[in-house]
């Protein structure tokens, strides 16, 4: 019997994320043949992003346009899918592990009464069954799971499922327009969203990260490690320790508290290398320790280390890289 | 104000893991507050200073999570609450949250506190679960949160840009790093909290029975990362070595540049 698998799609800065597209191959990778994908897209203003999605789904694009969903709000956005979920009858929901799809995706499993699987970086088949891979101790271990029955609510990690490609020949999505019904009251209401991020490369989503440990030494210290993330077009982080001492936000923290990132190259600077911090980043693909200390724990790990004071070392990583790409 | 804290004891960060016999192994580990739930403790008792009330700190563990809670306790919360039982221990998410809203119902609340995620399982379900199975308006992430009257004005940490809201009580929120800085329990405080009222219950005690909470996911299977090997660390003059690190990622397999 065909099932319906939902994406629900995520919006931000007024672009479709990657982990939406991340999403629709998760889809791929755990559906039968004659299964239906249902795609949720809520926002305002939505008519390229639901152009440039029919181009990704052979099957239905709800669209649910309102003034009132222009800025992500838990019960907004849960009042708005709600009646769609309930139509749909869904067999999994996917959502992107970001901080919408992490708050939104535990509201639809407790509605449906659903398993929930948060956080997952593979998906396989097996016989019959689809396998979860999923970390526990953010990264220090790793867990396959399966669902026991349905429906079921999946988040994924960004940048590990690889995206979904745009087949511009495929039969045009079915695109759905449902309107949206505010709540009777909202006992929450967003005031304000104080934008930080507004052009820069969101951490989790980046291919290459710059962090730094206390061996910064300061807030402004952190701008030679900027320097480079903007040659490289990449994300700045930071230690515990930095966000500690007040360098930089907690917001930038990589390790078990803070984020965990993946990504294709990770430059740590000045970092020494603690457990904790360990956990956050030792999945990247190929990982750089630049560091004073020779003894620093983070060589035990690094694909490439070089021994040297990272006020001097970044600037000259930043130069060559300039040459190299231009 | 009534203020209920839902907390985890869990490794601390600094410990490696160990898969022993197909299950993660605790032996000589290190127990503690969950570090985000500590925010929220931190939180609940500013909250009552500033307000008066009571703090209730609540989890669901084995008979060691006793000592978390009497942290909390020692911190300078006025009760706490163990729900201890084996018919849990197979659950998940789903299955802890229903027991967290069976308890809850039947208590009076004007806010629940809880971590962003625990770091052990790192799901970040079970607070938001909890707010939807009561019924209650929840904001994650929160890094700032002030109460006047029955309204709750906070800062939430939205992937580094920050949303403010207004949220009427009663309501639930989890603490993101940045929230406060957790305080040590004094000596006193240790010692008055072997006095403060500690209820250990069953899921009997709640009201379920283990069928009602039966999980919904399965685990097969688990693992311990690849290790990696330590690699090149590079020769010669700074610059040179900047230079050959260049080339080397260009000519490595990674896209990004």
């Amino acid at each position: 019997m065909s099932k319906t698998y939902v994406v629900v799609a995520e919006v931000r800065d007024s672009k479709l994320r990657q982990v939406t597209l991340e999403a629709l191959n998760s889809v791929a990778l755990a559906q039968e043949d004659d299964d239906l994908l249902a795609v949720i897209l809520m926002g305002h203003q939505l008519a390229a992003i639901t152009e440039q999605l029919s181009q990704y789904v052979a099957g239905q694009i709800h669209v649910i346009d309102h003034i009132d969903l222009g800025t992500y709000n838990s019960e907004t956005y849960f009042a708005a899918i709600k009646d769609v979920l309930d139509s749909l009858n869904p067999h999994v929901v996917f959502l992107g592990h970001t901080a919408s799809g992490r708050d939104l995706a535990p509201m639809i499993a407790a509605y449906l009464n659903a398993g929930q699987l948060s956080d997952v970086i593979a998906i396989e088949k097996a016989d019959a069954e689809v396998l979860y891979t999923r970390p526990l101790y953010a990264g220090k271990a790793f867990e396959q799971k399966k669902f026991i029955e349905s429906p079921q609510v999946v988040t994924i990690r960004p940048n590990n499922i690889a995206a979904a490609t745009a087949n511009p020949s495929n039969p045009q999505a079915e695109v759905i327009t449902t309107d949206y019904a505010p709540p009777a009251s909202l006992r929450s209401i967003v005031k304000d969203v104080i934008r930080k991020t507004s052009g820069k490369v969101d951490l989790t989503e980046a291919k290459i990260v710059v962090s730094g440990g206390r061996g910064v030494k300061s807030s402004d210290g952190f701008k030679p490690l900027q320097e480079l993330a903007e040659v490289l077009n990449g994300a700045v982080g930071a230690s515990r320790g930095a966000c500690d001492a007040g360098y930089c936000d907690y917001a930038l923290q990589i390790g078990q508290t803070g984020k965990v990132v993946t990504p294709e190259i990770y430059i740590a600077c000045g970092i020494s290398g603690a457990i904790q911090h360990l956990a956050g980043m030792s999945q990247s693909r190929i990982i750089i320790a630049i560091n004073k200390d020779p003894e620093a724990p983070i060589f035990k790990l690094a694909d490439y280390g070089i021994v040297g004071d990272l006020f001097v070392v970044v600037p000259l990583l930043t130069e060559e890289f300039k040459k190299a790409l231009a | 104000m009534n203020i209920y804290v839902i907390l985890k004891q869990t490794f601390d960060t600094e410990e490696k893991i160990a898969i022993q016999e197909g299950v993660i192994s605790d032996d000589g580990v290190k127990f503690i507050i969950n570090p985000y739930d500590e925010y929220a403790v931190e939180e609940a008792l500013h909250l009552k200073e500033q307000h008066g009330g009571s703090v209730t700190v609540l989890s669901i563990g084995p008979n060691r999570t006793t000592e978390a809670l009497r942290t909390a306790l020692a911190m300078g919360a006025d009760e706490a609450v163990l729900i201890s039982d084996d018919q849990i221990s197979s659950g998940d998410e789903f299955s802890v949250s229903k027991v967290l809203a069976a308890y809850l119902d039947k208590q009076s609340f004007d806010l629940i506190l809880g971590g962003n995620f625990s770091i052990d399982s790192g799901g970040g379900q079970v607070a938001i679960r909890l707010s939807q199975l009561l019924n209650i308006p929840h904001v994650a992430s929160i890094i700032k949160l002030d109460v006047s009257g029955d309204q709750a004005f906070v800062h939430r940490d939205s992937e580094g840009d920050i949303e403010t809201l207004m949220v009427t009580l009663p309501a639930l929120f989890t603490a993101q790093q940045g929230l406060n800085e957790p305080r040590y329990p004094s000596l006193p405080g240790i010692m008055k909290a072997k006095k403060k009222p500690f209820h250990q219950l069953t899921l009997d005690d709640v009201g379920l029975t283990e069928s009602e909470i039966s999980a919904k996911t399965e685990r097969l299977s688990l693992f311990l990362p690849p290790t990696r090997k330590s690699g090149q660390i590079l020769q010669g003059e700074l610059n040179d070595q900047a230079a050959e690190l260049v080339q080397l990622l260009q000519h490595s397999d990674v896209k990004a540049i």
